[in-house]
């Protein structure tokens, strides 16, 4: 029972990072813009998409996964110069719209370069139980790659110089363009990292869950329970809250409701967050004047 | 009555009685869904279009008004018409519970948690437990009505007809909410909930009931949809049929009843055509024209028609269009809020939730 339950936390924090990676992705285009980007998944399936297309191309995995990252950079600073600029003042059902055509179209361009059969996608790491069997080696080879990301990010944002100019582009656009900060450069290049994060997410997912156009939309699902556990505007909280809800669907997979399911223990989370405290658990409140 | 209700009346006549005598079963199949996501639409164009709620999710009030249909024909023997009403409510009930919670959901929150209720909606359906009801995974098959009375008509004859009548009723009743005092205080609501607030529209009520009637709409469409298709399955009510939907409702005009129905003929014959290219294709046209619309015609086809018939209207008789539809902000500030029907302050519901935020500018 006790393994059981260790096992399960265990298990339940390796997915967790995947929703943490998506989760942090999420957060850094909403503190920005005060979007959320509903093609989140679908942008990080691409990705995954083309990781695979530069194995099969006799790539390594590492060379493959930089291409797809680099790759999904570019789309991401892309998609923020040419597509979200104008809605910068829209309202939300603007956004929304948007967000949703980019679902539809990324969702489809999958297919249709990739056709829908689902496929497997190989693991760098090796194939043997770790940790006393706790873990198989995919899921701490992928916890350690997601927690060296968090760390990354959260370094670059605290550390050098453009990190701080991102930061302050996102908290205050007008004082920071006074200061020489170049704001919407500052933000498609957010929209970059994101879907760079997002990238690798989608390549260490993957081989778990294996890969289809569809793969990201529970994981999309998580993400924005974690997300919004934690608090939207909170970095680290968004972080925390999808390790957390890692470990929620995993214990209460098992325990609980069973698979079938999970997505819906999601939908609980995400209800009873914006229900009952809808800064999440980190949030900051935000007051406005009328 | 007046002479554009005549011309109304002659026209959906005219939609009857030409399918009928003219189209082959398959067609009026293909009508008969047309009509369906009609309605499906204008749920959604209450809700988002007219009170500025954001559902992602009405997909599964389409579900479940097709479940329930389903399963009362198939577990009790219930007649398909004597379903609508009982799915009616069962839909409006649901959409009133789930419109509770979203009272404190405000935009983009609201189109969040819907979008995961969607999502989440097949899971639900293949649950175990209601297995017995909803057949699980298999789902169930359902018989095609025939014409009462000794009716000459094929089942699909038939069946559009039936189709097209129960929509006359709830459009003339979308129709008139719209116009009247429910409608103003849901269009107050939208264009401004804080100022409508405090001129004595009852934010909560409105909203809860907006949400009730919105879903019982989609709901009733399911219900339609099953019948005509004669089988639900949890897989086909996965996420894009919510997408669709919204597809549809942007692509017709949020706030345009007459829309609903170009958006719905726009989901029902684009992917009959596009497939025919890819498999891939349909989503990518959906998307590109989503985009599209978003950025050069945000009012949808339906309000791009009727401003432009306003115009003409205008050009020839050189003076404002009495029949304009009062959807916007200027006719509503001739309206004193003193007749709206509850004028009892709302209870402790003012607290603002989160995306009031004040970015700071």
């Amino acid at each position: 029972m006790l393994a059981g339950v260790i096992h399960q936390i265990m298990s339940g924090i390796a997915t967790g990072g995947i929703y943490a990676s998506v989760a942090l992705a999420l957060v850094m285009i909403y503190q920005a813009t005060h979007h959320v980007n509903f093609a989140q998944g679908e942008m990080a399936t691409f990705s995954t998409y083309i990781a695979l297309a530069c194995i099969n191309a006799g790539f390594p995995y590492w060379v493959a996964l930089l291409i797809a990252v680099v790759f999904s950079f570019v789309v991401g600073v892309a998609i923020e110069r040419i597509l979200m600029r104008p809605l910068a003042n829209a309202p939300i059902l603007a956004s929304v719209g948007v967000f949703i055509g980019l679902l539809l179209i990324i969702n489809s361009l999958s297919g249709w370069f990739f056709d829908y059969t689902i496929k497997q996608f190989p693991s760098p790491f090796p194939d043997h139980p770790m940790l006393g069997g706790y873990l198989s080696g995919h899921e701490l080879g992928s916890t350690a790659v997601t927690l060296i990301v968090l760390i990354s990010v959260y370094l670059f944002f605290r550390h050098t110089k453009l990190g701080l100019a991102m930061r302050a582009a996102a908290f205050n656009p007008t004082s920071s363009r006074l200061v020489g900060v170049r704001v919407g450069w500052m933000l498609a290049l957010g929209w970059g990292l994101a879907a760079g994060i997002g990238a690798i997410a989608g390549c260490m997912v993957a081989p778990v869950v294996f890969l289809d156009p569809n793969m990201m939309a529970g994981i999309l699902l998580y993400a924005f329970a974690g997300a919004l556990l934690g608090g939207i505007d909170n970095p680290l909280g968004a972080v925390l809250g999808g390790f957390a809800v890692g470990v929620i669907e995993n214990l209460g997979g098992a325990y609980l409701v069973g698979t079938e399911l999970k997505l819906s223990l999601a939908l609980v989370i995400i209800v009873a967050v914006l229900t009952i405290k809808p800064t999440g658990l980190m949030g900051r409140r935000v007051y406005s004047r009328v | 009555m007046r002479t554009s209700s005549w011309i109304t009346a002659i026209l959906v006549l005219l939609a009857v009685i030409i399918p009928v005598t003219l189209f082959t079963d398959y067609h009026l199949f293909q009508l008969t869904m047309v009509v369906v996501y009609g309605i499906a639409i204008l749920g959604l164009a209450l809700l988002i279009g007219f009170n500025g709620q954001i559902s992602l999710g009405h997909g599964a009030f389409y579900a479940i008004g097709a479940y329930t249909t389903a399963i009362l024909m198939s577990s009790w023997d219930v007649p398909y018409w004597a379903t609508l009403p009982i799915s009616a409510v069962v839909c409006a009930l649901v959409g009133f519970l789930i419109g509770l919670p979203a009272l404190r959901l405000e935009g983009l929150y609201l189109a969040l948690t819907t979008f995961a209720l969607a999502v989440a909606m097949p899971q639900i359906l293949k649950y175990k437990a209601f297995e017995d009801w909803t057949g699980g995974v298999q789902g169930l098959v359902i018989d095609k009505p025939e014409a009462p009375f000794g009716l000459k008509l094929s089942p699909d004859q038939w069946l559009y007809s039936f189709t097209v009548a129960v929509a006359v009723v709830l459009y003339v009743i979308a129709w008139n909410i719209v116009r009247g005092r429910m409608g103003r205080a849901m269009m107050a609501i939208r264009d401004h909930a804080m100022a409508a607030e405090s001129m004595g529209v009852n934010l909560p009520m409105v909203k809860t009931r907006t949400f009730a009637l919105s879903a019982m709409y989609t709901g009733l469409a399911g219900s339609l949809g099953a019948i005509a298709v004669q089988f639900v399955a949890p897989d086909s009510f996965n996420v894009t049929v919510s997408i669709f939907l919204f597809v549809g409702l942007i692509v017709g005009g949020v706030s345009s009843i007459g829309g609903t129905l170009i958006g719905a003929a726009f989901i029902e014959f684009v992917p009959n055509f596009a497939d025919k290219i890819s498999k891939a294709a349909p989503g990518a046209v959906y998307g590109v024209i989503l985009i599209a619309v978003m950025f050069l015609m945000p009012v949808g086809a339906g309000g791009f028609l009727r401003n432009w018939a306003r115009r003409l209207i205008r050009a020839r008789t050189h003076e404002p269009d009495p029949e304009a539809p009062i959807d916007d902000v200027e006719a509503l500030t001739h309206e004193p809020a003193a007749d709206l029907p509850d004028l009892t302050p709302g209870p402790a519901f003012a607290k603002q939730p989160v995306t009031t935020g004040s970015r700071p500018e």
